[in-house]
């Protein structure tokens, strides 16, 4: 039962961070991923404050939801409320942050305001609902996708810093090269699909 | 946001910008989650572009008659309300009639309340200009977003199932290629539809910006 329980965790895990990676493979996210990455550094800050977020709203999302959208027949408020939770989650994480945590917030902080309109923290809760998770599972798996986030920009910043000394023609320069070399970090990612019979 | 009167822009104007000059995908670079998520078929394509159309024409509308009403510093948020409002009604008018299309098109459905074209528009337009030609602008704005869903779900189609709108185009000619309908596909088609566009108006693309943020927060 346990051994169980901790294979699922693990296979949920890889799941999330490598076969679904959710930059890679689902376009969620694709803002700081196209917008954050010319250094790595920040690359790494907005990776980590994406993940906490998500994981938080996540967890409240699935709470909200059978506690009190599925009981009351309410579902179709689902949009509305997980928007509602990471607008004002997002919001209250700024403050206490900057209140009592001043390191993270010098970190963190400014990647903070941009996160409410990133379709990877409204993604996940969504997938979550989507497969029917658990709460357990819904943590797990929302961890993953944000590791899986954090993994990929910062892969990719890898990459686009040293685009930044190579000599592109002018109608390449900027995103389009971005592009080509996401679809190149992308192939190397599709080398996972199929790693777990689902 | 003040209710100064701005000088209106010209209906041929706020068309020729949404459409081309301003392309919100192709030139401004926002919503790119949709653009290559949903464009593996163009019937996806086309149908995630008019759903946000009509997301965006209601949405600019509604937030165009609140101008004066909503406070300044609460202004995201309420927008965000609004979006989300509109994009329930069209995700549940999708459910009824158009099943299929739903469930080909999924949570990225849901996910127009997160796409940074709406916020866009709301920022930048429908907060300081009369509602008519705030409806105007979400539609051509709508409209440049189907454009530019439409070009890259043809390339991946054609490229990838050898199909357009599931009509057989390549059946002998060759052997379609599948990494196109796949997710590395998604970003080749969208690099080389960006490419061609910079080359055809010889422009340089904007930096990309999500709606809410300002330069120095986007390149800390």
């Amino acid at each position: 039962m346990m051994a169980n329980i901790v294979q699922q965790i693990v296979i949920t895990l890889l799941t999330a961070i490598l076969v679904e990676n959710l930059v890679l493979s689902k376009f969620l996210g694709m803002c700081p991923f196209l917008g954050v990455t010319q250094k790595t550094s920040t690359a790494a800050g907005m990776g980590l404050a994406v993940t906490f977020v998500v994981v938080v709203t996540a967890g409240l999302a699935w709470i909200l939801n059978y506690a009190l959208l599925v009981p009351n027949h309410m579902e179709y408020l689902q949009t509305m409320t997980y928007i509602l939770i990471i607008a004002a989650l997002v919001q209250f994480v700024e403050t206490v942050v900057r209140k009592f945590i001043p390191p993270l917030y010098k970190a963190l902080g400014i990647y903070l305001p941009l996160i409410t309109t990133n379709c990877a923290v409204l993604g996940v809760p969504l997938l979550n609902t989507a497969k029917n998770y658990d709460l357990l599972m819904s943590l797990v798996y929302s961890f993953g996708a944000g590791a899986g986030f954090t993994l990929a920009l910062i892969l990719f910043s890898g990459v686009r810093e040293r685009m930044d000394k190579a000599d592109i023609p002018a109608t390449l320069r900027g995103i389009p090269s971005a592009l080509f070399a996401a679809t190149l970090v992308s192939m190397s990612f599709f080398g996972f699909q199929g790693l777990f019979a689902s | 946001m003040s209710s100064q009167p701005f000088d209106t822009p010209k209906a041929w104007d706020i068309a020729v910008a949404g459409l081309i000059k301003e392309n919100p995908t192709l030139k401004m670079i926002l919503g790119c989650c949709p653009t290559l998520a949903v464009t593996t078929a163009v019937g996806n394509g086309l149908g995630m572009g008019l759903a946000t159309t009509a997301v965006l024409m209601c949405s600019n509308m509604a937030i165009s008659l609140l101008r004066g009403v909503i406070p300044e510093k609460v202004r995201i948020p309420s927008y965000i309300i609004i979006i989300a409002g509109f994009v329930t009604v069209v995700m549940y008018v999708l459910k009824a009639w158009l099943p299929e299309l739903d469930k080909a098109l999924g949570i990225y459905i849901p996910l127009i309340v997160a796409n940074c074209i709406l916020l866009a528009r709301a920022e930048m337009f429908a907060a300081k200009y009369k509602p008519f030609p705030s409806l105007l602008d979400g539609l051509f704005m709508g409209l440049g977003f189907t454009l530019a869903l439409f070009t890259i779900s043809t390339v991946r189609e054609i490229l990838g199932s050898g199909t357009w709108f599931g009509l057989v185009l390549t059946k002998n000619l060759w052997a379609p290629a599948v990494l196109m309908i796949l997710p590395p596909g998604g970003f080749l088609a969208f690099g080389l539809v960006i490419t061609g566009m910079n080359r055809l108006t010889n422009g340089k693309i904007a930096t990309p910006m999500c709606a809410t943020c300002s330069p120095e927060r986007c390149a800390p």
